[in-house]
C-alpha cells in the first residue's frame, strides 16, 4: 500500500473517531441540544461539546500522535522493534519529574507539574543524547535505556515511599496512570511549542533513520550529518514524549504498538513509517479514551489502564501474525 | 597524482590490543587493490581506519589528499562509498529503496534512477520491489553491492564482497568492481579466495597479525615464503587457463 493511501485511511478514521469522541459521554445530548451547541455559545450543551469533549478528544489525538511518532523514531534510530520512549527511560523520567513536583506540593500552581514532567523528560533525553554520541551500537543504548528506566522508576517509588500524606500518594498515582479527562484548551496550548519543535526535529532526523537501516558504518559514510541527526532524533522523541506525559500522564504501549500496526501496510522503511505511526497513535488513544468514558464503572477508567488492557492482547495477536514480515 | 586513499604508518588498538601496526595502504584511481590475510589479521580494521571509522593511535589517513579526521560526514561521503562485511538490514525495505540509499543526498528521482540501473547491473532486474528480508542471502548481497555502485563515488571500499556467494555471483561481483576501476574509480577490497584475489586485483596487500608483510603485484605478493608466513600454507600460485589459482596445503603444525 502507498503511504498516502494509508494516511488518507487513517486520517478518515480519526475524523470518524473525533465525531464519536464528541457524541459519546456521560451526558446524553438530544439533537436539539447539538443544534443549540452550535448556535448558542452560552448554552450548557456548547460547554459539554466544545469545552469538555472536544479538548479532551483533541488532547488524546495530540498525545497519541506524539507517542506514536516518538516510538517510530526510536525504533528507527535503534533498528529495534522493541524500542519506545518507555523502554529508553524517557517516560520514566517524565513520570519522576511529575511525581516529585506533586510530592513537593507544587500541584496547586497551574502548569508546574507539567513543566516538571517536560523538563525531566528532556533531562533524560539529554542523558540519552550523550550516551548515543558515545556508544553507537543500538544494543548498548537500549541496555543503558533499560537501566535508566529502572533507576528513574526506583526514584519514583522513593517519592511514593517518602510521600508526606495518603492524599499526595493517590494524587501521584492517579497522575501516573494517565488520563486526558478534564483537559482544556490551555492545557494543550501549553505543550504545543514542545510538540511542534519535537515534530520538526523528528522530520529533520528521518533520512538518518533510513540510512541507519544498513548499520552505523554505512550511515556514517552516507553523506548525511549523522551525529547531528542522531541528536535530533533523540531530542525530538524526548520532547514529544515529555509533552505527552505532561499533558496526559504516563500512557504506555502506544509508542511501541503504533509503528507495528502500520508496518504491515507500508513495509519496514523507517522513514515512511513515521507519519502513519503518528496517525495510528492518535487513533489508538482517541479510541482508548472513548472506551474509558463509555465503560460503565463507578470511577472512570484511566487511559493508561485501557491502552494496556485492550491494546496488549491486540498487539500480541498482530505481532504473532506479522512477525515474519517485519524482520528476517 | 594524489592517491584516492592513503593510509600511512597507521597503528590502531581495539580493547587494549594492537590490531594494526604501522600499516600503510595506498590506492589510486583506476586501480583494484586487494587486501588479504588470515582471519583476524586486521583487514577490516585496515579499511575502517583508512575511512576514519576507527580512530588511529598514530599515523595518518587521507582521502584524495585530505586528512580524513578533518572531513565532515558529508565531505567524506563525496570521496568514498563503503560496503561493510556485515550484511544485516534492519528493516524489510524494497530492493530499489535499499539500493537508492547509496544516493540519499541526491534527489529522490535521481536516486531511484541510479538504483534501478545498479540493480540491473548486479543481475536483479525484475526484483526491484522485493523486500530485502524476503530475499536469499546472495540476492541481498547483490542489493547491497548495487547500493555501493549507486553512490558513484571515486573510491569504492568493499569488505568481503564475495563471501558466501556462489561462484557465478563471485565472478560477477569482481567483474563489476573491475569495471568500476576501468571507469576511473579506485577500488579496494578484502577477500579470502587468494586465487580470485590474484586474478582480479592489480596489487595485493598482505596482512599478518596487523602488519603489512607484502604490497606488490599478485605474483610477487603471494610467494611461497609469504604464504607460509601470513597464511601458514605450503604452496604457491599456479597459472591456469583462466588465470592464477592457488595450489597449497596446510603447513604441518606442532601439537597444540
Amino acid at each position: 500500500m502507498r503511504v498516502g493511501q494509508l494516511n488518507a485511511i487513517l486520517g478518515f478514521t480519526i475524523l470518524v473517531l473525533l465525531v464519536a469522541g464528541l457524541t459519546l459521554g456521560e451526558t446524553r445530548l438530544s439533537l436539539e441540544q447539538y443544534r443549540q451547541a452550535w448556535l448558542d455559545p452560552l448554552s450548557g450543551a456548547h460547554d459539554v461539546l466544545f469545552l469538555i469533549r472536544l479538548p479532551r478528544t483533541a488532547a488524546a489525538l495530540v498525545v497519541g500522535g506524539s507517542l506514536g511518532l516518538a516510538g517510530a523514531v526510536m525504533q528507527g534510530l535503534l533498528r529495534n522493534p522493541l524500542a519506545d520512549p518507555g523502554v529508553l527511560g524517557v517516560s520514566a523520567g517524565a513520570g519522576l519529574g511529575a511525581a516529585a513536583a506533586i510530592a513537593l506540593g507544587l500541584a496547586g500552581t497551574t502548569g508546574v507539574v507539567e513543566a516538571a514532567a517536560l523538563a525531566a523528560a528532556l533531562a533524560t533525553g539529554g542523558v540519552l543524547v550523550v550516551l548515543a554520541a558515545r556508544f553507537r551500537e543500538p544494543e548498548t543504548l537500549i541496555l543503558f535505556g533499560v537501566a535508566l528506566s529502572a533507576f528513574l522508576g526506583a526514584l519514583t517509588s522513593l517519592v511514593f515511599n517518602l510521600a508526606p500524606s495518603p492524599v499526595t500518594l493517590s494524587e501521584v498515582f492517579a497522575w501516573l496512570l494517565g488520563s486526558v479527562a478534564n483537559r482544556d484548551w490551555a492545557d494543550i496550548a501549553r505543550q504545543l511549542p514542545a510538540i511542534v519543535i519535537g515534530l520538526a526535529l523528528c522530520i529533520y532526523a528521518a533520512p538518518g533513520l533510513l540510512v541507519l537501516t544498513l548499520g552505523e558504518d554505512t550511515a556514517a559514510l552516507s553523506g548525511l550529518p549523522m551525529a547531528r541527526l542522531r541528536v535530533a532524533a533523540v531530542a525530538g522523541a524526548s520532547l514529544l514524549t515529555g509533552a505527552s506525559v505532561a499533558m496526559a500522564g504516563i500512557v504506555g504501549f502506544v509508542g511501541l504498538a503504533a509503528p507495528h500496526l502500520v508496518r504491515g501496510a507500508v513495509g519496514g522503511d523507517p522513514g515512511r513509517v513515521l507519519a502513519p505511526s503518528a496517525l495510528m497513535g492518535g487513533i489508538l488513544l482517541i479510541a482508548a479514551d472513548i472506551i474509558a468514558r463509555v465503560v460503565p464503572t463507578d470511577l472512570e477508567l484511566k487511559l493508561g489502564v485501557v491502552t494496556a488492557l485492550f491494546g496488549a492482547p491486540l498487539f500480541a495477536l498482530i505481532a504473532w501474525r506479522a512477525a515474519r514480515s517485519w524482520r528476517g | 597524482m594524489t592517491a584516492a586513499l592513503a593510509l600511512t604508518n597507521a597503528t590502531a588498538r581495539q580493547g587494549g590490543r594492537v590490531v594494526l601496526e604501522s600499516a600503510s595502504l595506498s590506492v589510486s584511481a583506476g586501480e583494484v587493490v586487494g587486501v588479504v590475510g588470515a582471519n583476524g589479521a586486521g583487514k577490516t580494521t585496515l579499511l575502517r581506519s583508512a575511512l576514519g571509522l576507527l580512530k588511529l593511535e598514530t599515523g595518518r589517513a587521507e582521502l584524495s589528499g585530505q586528512d580524513v579526521s578533518t572531513l565532515s560526514d558529508p565531505e567524506r561521503a563525496r570521496h568514498v562509498a563503503y560496503l561493510p562485511q556485515e550484511r544485516k538490514v534492519g528493516w524489510n525495505m524494497s530492493a530499489w529503496r535499499v539500493a537508492s540509499l547509496g544516493a540519499v543526498t541526491s534527489s529522490p528521482a535521481e536516486a531511484r534512477r541510479r538504483a534501478q540501473a545498479a540493480l540491473i547491473r548486479v543481475g536483479l532486474a525484475g526484483l526491484e520491489d522485493r523486500g530485502v528480508l524476503e530475499m536469499s542471502g546472495g540476492e541481498r548481497a547483490r542489493v547491497l553491492l548495487a547500493r555501493l555502485l549507486v553512490a558513484e563515488a571515486p573510491l569504492l571500499v568493499a569488505d568481503e564482497p564475495v563471501a558466501g556467494l556462489d561462484p557465478d555471483a563471485q565472478l560477477l561481483t569482481l567483474e563489476i568492481l573491475r569495471d568500476a576501476a576501468a571507469n576511473g574509480s579506485a577500488v579496494v577490497l578484502t577477500l579470502h579466495d587468494l586465487g580470485l584475489a590474484a586474478r582480479f586485483c592489480d596489487r595485493l596487500v598482505v596482512l599478518s597479525r596487523g602488519k603489512v608483510v607484502a604490497d606488490a603485484e599478485p605474483a610477487d605478493a603471494l610467494t611461497p615464503c609469504i604464504l607460509a608466513d601470513a597464511f601458514a600454507l605450503d604452496g604457491g600460485l599456479e597459472i591456469g587457463r583462466h588465470g592464477p589459482t592457488l595450489a597449497a596445503q596446510r603447513l604441518p603444525r606442532g601439537p597444540p
